[in-house]
Parts: C-alpha cells; structure tokens; sequence
C-alpha cells in the first residue's frame, strides 16, 4: 500500500560527525545512513571527511577508506569492484548505482549522501535485506525449461537468436532497478518489479526455452506484471544500462498478441 | 546476559531521498490530473443540476463557479484535461512498444507538460 511517510522506527534522526583526517587538505564530506540492529536507536546520518589526496576515484574506494581509516562499524555489501557482482548497489546521491562504478566526480553537490536501497528492511547500515527480492527472481523460473529430449551436445541457438538476449542477460541483480520503481515500493508484496520481470522475459524470448505459455500465464495477473505503469525509474538508474520498461512492454505485447 | 531484544528492520528512506526523475513525474501527474478531474466534473454537473433546480439556486452556483476561485478552479480542470489527454496518448505510443529509451520518453514527457500549457493558454484564448 501506497504509504508516504516513514514508519516511526525508520524516521532518521542526527548522526554523528566524526573527525576529519589530520593533515588533509583535500576533503570530501559524506553524509551516510547508519542503522545498528544492536542498540536499540532509530536509524541515523553520521558526516565523514574524506581525504580525496590518499584516496581511489570511486564511491567504493570512499566507503573502503572510511571503514579502514575513520569507523570500521560501517557495513556494507561489496565484492568484485568491477559492477560484475552487483553487490554494492545503493543510493547515491539521489539513484541507486553500483558504488564501484559510480565516481565521486559524477556527484555534482559538495556533499555524497549514501542510503541504502530505497523502501526495503534494513539488516544494518546500507545492507537491505534481499530475501523477497530473491525469491521473487526464483518465481519466475531462471532457468532453462525443455520438454524434448535432451540433445547429446548442447541446445542450440542460432547467432539472431543468441542477439535477442543481449541487454537481458547482463543483469547482475543488483536490485538497483526494483528499489528505484515507486510500484515496487508500494506494492512488493505481489509486483513482481522490474528486474525480475526482465528476468522472466531473458527466458521468455529464449528460442530453447520450451515453456514460454507457462511462463506467460505465471505473469498473467494484475499485480505481478501489470503494476508496471512504465515510470520508467528502472531504465533510468539501471547501472550496466539495460532497459527493464522495455522488457516489460514486450512481455505485455506478447499477453495481448497469444489472444489474437 | 539477557541478549537484547531484536529489533524490527527499519524501512530505508525512498520518497524522502530519491532524486525526482522526469519520467517519474510526468507519469504521476497523469494521475494526479485524472483524479482532479473527478472534482472538476462534480463541479459541472452541480452547476447544470442547480439549471434545473431553481432561479436561485442556479445564481448561487453560478455566482461560486464564475467566481475567481471557481475561474482559477476551472483553468486548472482545463490543463488537466489536456495533460490527461496528451499523456494519453503517450502511454498509447509506449504501449505500441515504441519510445521506450530514455531520451525519447524523457523528450515525450516534457512534450506533455509544455503541450499542455500551451493548449491551454490557446483555448482560454479561444472561448
């Protein structure tokens, strides 16, 4: 359900400022949304310098330098560095992104303010809780579904078919597409959101793939596929530049084309 | 020790902090200009009903819709009207699949709202 406000728990309260680095003189201010399951407080938006002369390019290496130099109780979720793992998504400055793809020049106010990804349970500081978003990717059958015999080699595709999954499956679930979706916050609990859907179509549209009715009556519902009112916030913040609205549309094509 | 009680998650910021996109926006004031609508229509057909009502009662309607405020009520009913009706017609161009790159919708959003301006200022002109 639509709810604008946050429940009380989740309202952000003063955080704390901490010390900026001695003898730097080229300081970057980060504001950071902190919560800590641990003590009992609501959550909170400490300040941090940065000292940009002993420092990477990227948000990541910020959110590193902040953890190993200032406060080594910030969490967050990183791995590959190289926006393949889609661990580091968060807001940054207003968008979900990828924090090791995004750079501290990209952000054009004096101040980088970080939240976790929008509208979902946070575990701690800019870790969201992704259970439900998981388990909405597993509802839609990620894999390959066959019904004829299994070939001796592999299951063939001819190279114009192997094109219509490009910009589908590069999507490393980042989950930075469904937190941006102003239908998915209001109704996660039966939208299936963006990247899921886009998911659903990578299979949808594969030539191997031998259950595409299936596929299109799991989705056949006014919540799972049709919330999507093509706001369109998905495409925009998508940081490997997919095109999930776009995804969506063609699933909803092909609902009305197999009536015909 | 007891442990502490587990707290609930906190739900993260989302309206709050999230950057206001074009797309967003053209595409919640399409229901925002639909739903103010109803009011407007109530509007008229309250003014028509008080026609067949009575001589007076048709004075007092009329004197609240030709008021400023009901002229100022009725210039916005108009905007909706075409906003409503271009942003119609864009979802129609989406639907056909088409326009589905951010450019493109961004461009067809701005459309929409510098349209319906224009419209509107062309149909005050006119009546």
């Amino acid at each position: 359900m639509v709810q604008l406000t946050l429940p009380k728990n989740s309202r952000i309260v003063t955080g704390k400022t901490w010390p900026k680095p001695e003898g730097a003189t080229n300081l970057r201010q980060f504001d950071i949304y902190r919560w800590n399951p641990d003590d009992g407080q609501n959550p909170r938006v400490d300040t941090y310098f940065v000292d940009l002369d002993d420092c990477g390019p990227m948000i990541l290496d910020a959110l590193i330098y902040i953890k190993n130099r200032i406060d080594p109780t910030l969490a967050f979720r990183r791995s590959c560095r190289e926006g393949i793992c889609g661990s580091c998504a968060m807001n940054i400055d207003g968008i979900n992104t990828l924090a090791c793809l995004y750079t501290m020049d990209e952000v054009k106010k004096p101040v980088v303010r970080i939240y976790p990804l929008p509208h979902m349970a946070v575990v701690k500081d800019l870790i969201p809780d992704l259970n439900h978003f998981y388990a909405q990717h597993a509802s839609i059958m990620p894999w390959l579904e066959t019904r004829s015999p299994t070939p001796q080699k592999e299951w063939k595709q001819s190279i114009e078919d192997r094109k219509k999954l490009d910009g589908l499956y590069e999507c490393v679930m980042c989950a930075s597409c469904s937190t941006s979706c102003p239908s998915y916050w209001w109704n996660s609990d039966r939208y299936l959101g963006p990247a899921a859907l886009l998911h659903a179509y990578r299979w949808i549209i594969d030539s191997r793939d031998e259950a595409t009715g299936e596929r299109l009556d799991n989705l056949e519902d006014p919540f799972r596929l049709y919330r999507c009112h093509t706001i369109m916030n998905c495409t925009k913040t998508c940081p490997k530049g997919l095109n999930p609205a776009k995804a969506i549309s063609k699933i909803k094509h092909m609902m009305v084309e197999r009536r015909l | 020790m007891a442990s502490p009680t587990p707290r609930e998650r906190p739900l993260s910021p989302h309206l709050q902090i999230y950057r206001p996109q074009m797309t967003a926006i053209s595409s919640i004031l399409t229901r925002i200009s639909g739903n103010a609508l109803i009011v407007g229509a109530f509007l008229l057909v309250w003014w028509l009903m008080a026609a067949a009502t009575s001589e007076s009662y048709f004075a007092f309607a009329d004197g609240v819709i030709t008021s400023w405020f009901g002229d100022l009520v009725m210039t916005l009913s108009l905007w909706a009207v075409w906003y409503h009706y271009l942003a119609g017609l864009r979802h129609l161009y989406f639907d056909a699949g088409k326009g589905m790159d951010i450019e493109t919708a961004e461009r067809l959003g701005w459309a929409c709202v510098i349209g319906s301006v224009v419209l509107t200022a062309v149909t005050l002109l006119i009546i």
